[in-house]
């Protein structure tokens, strides 16, 4: 289990002050199963900002849901038990089919936890809107996705240099991703970072992400692509700042050039195998791949 | 022959040759035991060209039922070849194999094996609780049926001739262009569904006017039985619907085959265009099926607890109010896609309100228990596993209504166990209990309790072991369509996965041994009365099971639960049934027309596919001429004398003291 297992409890708890100690209870077997069933990956062991505040989120509402879900289950089971034909305590009503009391109950109930979590996914939207920059004071570094016929090419277009299905990225620094496809969608995706977004051919769509401590984390296409996709993975390394600046001089001094002819090699397709750095990125290139044809256009309405 | 040649035939594929040869082999010996035993002029008289809504109905279901085998294997060599596939293990489906599997899997499950068995239940059970003769169209409805069943013969030749689609069920391009998918398998996706869509939309079409054109005298939509309720929203939904789909896939069609750019990537095209569209069909979709299932439900609980149904009105509204709001959720199938905030939240907020109906019903049944008098029969087994699995799979659709949780869920395992969970928990368990239900009524007598009840448990359970580890895993990071996986902490849970797919199996065989039981032992089970669970609708006023004409004299209504009213108050609406003399009785002719034109049509598509021109052009003359004969066609009717009704009713109608 993860250190911060205590606090990753805390919104189930604190944000249903009504539930009552059964459904509490019921509410922590579950999520600890879930927990410990995934402890060290995925959705929710996050390692970053992004990632943590859709955590919330997940425990948030389902705990709002499970709070009417559970006595719902419950209340079935002991209806169709007590009210068996064998049952002779059991009062039988064979014309009862309105009460408007409890009409009125049944409409509010749905009603009222909707409103919840509509608000929930209302302010969710906008706050985690991917294109929406973090709110941080350190300049974000900007990374040029491109999902190829299998692999994942990121360009750094400050630093000059391009990486081949191995994402290197300082820790605590803001990432600012613009993504595109050559061929068919992909969905560019990094578990523990959070939120996916697609990668579509003449499109730019755009992403905020950030690692918040170092480590390596397993990064994917969600998107089925075509036979190579169960192989289009990659590793996303955080680093500590230092670290990163010493990757970056190394791979302005190691491998070849990513131009327009290198990276026609690259477009063929083949299935992921092993990494590598580019020194030097042509001027432009994510741009001229992204607008390949002569309707390129943005999902997205500015920023 | 256009592209196809020997080359198209997968000899080299001992797995493919194996199964089709099995296949193929059955198929043999049934066509052989049909010839031998002289069957055929009962069954080309008594189905094949029959135009009775009931014998369409058992067609429709027995279809589903064998489809459901072929889809259910597709399911089994996913989850095996996912047991396997860890760490550096390839298992033993590769890829080009692999994608084939899990897009037949899904088209098959859902177009050909859900669909099916709602419209053949709906087309059993509408005329009989409207208390009508038949639909209202029903050559219309023999035809309907028979496109269906080509568009199953065409997805099935693709596994022996040529290839499937590789794309995923929806087949989204660019992929599914000809620049990244040339070979034949998208066509024969495309066109055996744009010919089974056709007959979709035909029979949405007939049943939708049937239901607002012929009911029993007396029966207004507030005395409608609720099943019909449930059917008119779902047919609504499938007129409304179905005509996306078929011009969605059209547009894909001409971009295939003339070279068209609605989707491509060049030339102005827009993929972004066919994923909105195919969703604004494909969410109805879940509610042309799920909401005939409701109705079962809502007919199963209120019979068995004793009670009419408990807050009718609200379930009516509720039930209006998810037709309208299926059309406004589609977004939600691609919040990832960067609509942006405003857009995500609109449609994030506007899934969560069907949530409020579809919660109503839940409530409502669970107060039709409260106070029931509740028999555990079979399909009350059904009814209350459904109850407690479905708000579970609710519960998750929820919450990946919410854009910011589904950034993190969408295309994952999660993503899966969810739609299983409401398709398997909502739909197959609506379907098994309406089938256990209407059994008796369709054939004359019940099915056998105790395999139906083992039958229930290996669902029922298989489902919670089979999916269950799939919601854990999408939370560990697995995404949907993955031939194999590194991650090596995954393979317990697909383990435990495959376990339940076995045990859900073991369900399906286990209703084969509990048809091929309840048939033997049918005389112990033989419903005499017509009404073998004290049923509350007309269905089960009528011999089971009923005359080809279905009610010798037309019934009168006056309320909700009609056939109940009767019971109670044998002074009023039964004394206006029965009369004692009968009346010469019209009713359509039978007719071939529908099985040519599944003929012609298969011709035609199978040559379209495989770009055989002569071939297509063979098939669209034998349709237009098919079209034309039926046009002309003047001897619709036949009429039944009086005598013979009579002789029927004293046979076989219903004694003094049976109602």
């Amino acid at each position: 289990m993860h250190a911060a297992s205590p606090d990753r409890m805390s919104p189930d708890v604190t944000r249903t002050p009504s539930a009552s100690a059964m459904w509490l209870r019921a509410i922590s077997i579950t999520s600890a199963a879930m927990l410990m069933a995934s402890c060290n990956e995925g959705v929710l062991d996050p390692h970053g900002p992004v990632g943590k505040a859709e955590r919330v989120i997940l425990y948030d509402s389902t705990a709002i849901m499970l709070a009417v879900i559970i006595p719902v289950i419950v209340l079935t089971l002991v209806f169709a038990w007590w009210f068996r034909a064998r049952n002779s305590q059991a009062r039988y009503r064979p014309d009862w089919e309105y009460s408007g009391r409890i009409e009125m109950i049944i409409w509010s109930i749905p009603a009222l936890i909707i409103v919840f979590l509509g608000g929930i996914a209302w302010t969710g939207s906008h706050d985690l809107d991917p294109p929406v920059p973090l709110e941080e004071s350190t300049t974000p570094l900007d990374i040029e996705v491109i999902s190829l016929d299998w692999r994942w090419l990121f360009i750094y277009p400050h630093e000059g240099i391009a990486s081949l299905n191995r994402l290197v990225v300082p820790a605590g620094v803001p990432l600012r991703f613009r993504l595109t496809s050559t061929t068919v969608m992909n969905s560019f995706f990094v578990p523990q970072l959070g939120s996916q977004i697609y990668t579509m051919p003449n499109m730019v769509t755009r992403l905020n992400l950030e690692a918040d401590q170092p480590g390596t984390f397993e990064g994917l296409s969600a998107q089925f692509s075509g036979d190579g996709f169960s192989d289009m993975r990659f590793d996303l390394v955080s680093t500590e700042a230092e670290a990163f600046k010493d990757w970056v001089n190394t791979a302005k001094t190691q491998g070849g050039v990513l131009d327009v002819s290198t990276f026609e090699d690259l477009s063929r397709p083949a299935k992921a195998d092993g990494t590598q750095t580019y020194a030097r990125v042509s001027e432009g290139l994510f741009d001229r791949i992204s607008l390949r044809s002569m309707a390129a256009v943005s999902p997205q309405r500015g920023q | 022959m256009g592209r196809l040649t020997w080359a198209a035939i997968p000899f080299d594929q001992p797995v493919v040759m194996i199964a089709s040869g099995t296949v193929g082999f059955a198929i043999f010996c049934v066509l052989a035991l049909v010839t031998v035993k002289g069957w055929w002029p009962y069954l080309w008289r008594e189905w094949i060209t029959s135009v009775d809504h009931k014998r369409i109905g058992v067609m429709y279901i027995g279809l589903a039922l064998l489809m459901l085998v072929r889809g259910f294997s597709d399911a089994m060599m996913m989850r095996s070849q996912l047991a396997l596939a860890a760490g550096h293990a390839q298992g033993y489906l590769p890829p080009e194999h692999y994608d084939q599997i899990f897009s037949a899997h899904g088209t098959i499950m859902i177009f050909f094996v859900a669909m099916p068995f709602v419209i053949g239940l709906m087309n059993f059970v509408l005329p009989l609780q409207l208390g009508v003769r038949d639909v209202a169209f029903p050559v219309l409805n023999s035809v309907g049926f028979w496109l269906s069943a080509a568009g199953v013969l065409l997805v099935n030749v693709s596994l022996v001739v040529g290839e499937f689609a590789r794309t995923g069920w929806l087949a989204y391009p660019p992929l599914s262009e000809v620049a990244y998918s040339p070979g034949v398998g998208v066509d024969y996706y495309l066109w055996s569904l744009q010919i089974s869509g056709l007959g979709t939309l035909l029979s949405g079409i007939n049943l939708t006017t049937t239901i607002l054109k012929l009911r029993a005298p007396g029966m207004g939509y507030r005395q409608m039985p609720i099943f019909c309720w449930t059917a008119l929203a779902s047919n609504l939904l499938i007129v409304a619907a179905f005509p996306i789909l078929t011009a969605t896939f059209a547009m894909l069609l001409l971009d295939r085959y003339c070279d068209f750019h609605f989707f491509t990537n060049d030339l102005g095209g827009n993929p972004m265009m066919y994923v909105n569209l195919i969703w604004s069909w494909g969410h109805p979709e879940v509610y042309i099926l799920i909401l005939p299932a409701f109705g079962v439900f809502s007919e199963v609980v209120a019979t068995f607890s004793g009670k009419p149904l408990f807050g009718r009105r609200s379930m009516v509204v509720a039930t209006m109010a998810i037709c309208v709001l299926s059309f406004l959720v589609w977004l939600h199938h691609f919040f990832t896609m960067g609509a942006g905030a405003d857009v995500n939240a609109f449609f994030g907020v506007m899934t969560m309100l069907i949530a409020v109906p579809t919660g109503v019903k839940i409530f409502n049944w669970l107060f039709t228990l409260y106070g029931g008098r509740i028999r555990f029969t079979v399909p009350v087994y059904w009814a209350i596993g459904f109850m407690v699995t479905f708000v579970i799979g609710g519960m998750t659709g929820v919450l990946m209504a919410i854009p910011p949780a589904d950034f993190v869920l969408h295309n994952s395992l999660f993503l899966i166990a969810h739609f299983h969970n409401v398709i398997i928990g909502g739909v197959v368990f609506g379907v098994m209990a309406g089938i256990t239900y209407w059994f008796p009524k369709a054939f004359g007598f019940t099915l056998n309790e105790r395999l139906g009840k083992a039958v229930f448990w290996c669902w029922f359970l298989g489902f919670y072991l089979a999916f269950m580890p799939l919601y854990v895993l999408g939370l560990m990071g697995a995404t949907r369509r993955m031939q194999h996986y590194s991650n090596m902490h995954w393979q317990p849970l697909m383990l435990v996965a495959l376990a339940g797919a076995l045990l859900i199996l073991l369900g399906i065989v286990l209703t084969g041994v509990q048809l091929a039981v309840s048939i033997r032992r049918r005389e112990l089970n033989r419903d005499v009365t017509g009404d073998p669970w004290n049923g509350r609708t007309l269905e089960w006023s009528t011999p089971s099971p009923p005359p080809e004409w279905n009610f010798s004299h037309t019934p009168q209504v006056d309320r909700a639960d009609a056939f109940w009213a009767m019971k109670q108050y044998r002074g009023t609406a039964q004394d206006r049934n029965s009369q004692r003399t009968y009346e010469p009785i019209h009713i359509p002719r039978n007719n071939p027309t529908g099985f040519f034109l599944a003929f012609f049509t298969v011709l035609l598509g199978f040559s379209l596919i495989w770009r055989i021109w002569w071939g297509a052009g063979l098939g669209l003359i034998g349709v237009i001429v098919v079209g034309l004969v039926q046009a002309w066609r003047t001897d619709g009717e036949i009429e039944v004398p009086a005598e013979e009704v009579t002789a029927y009713e004293r046979l076989h109608g219903l004694k003094e003291g049976a109602v």
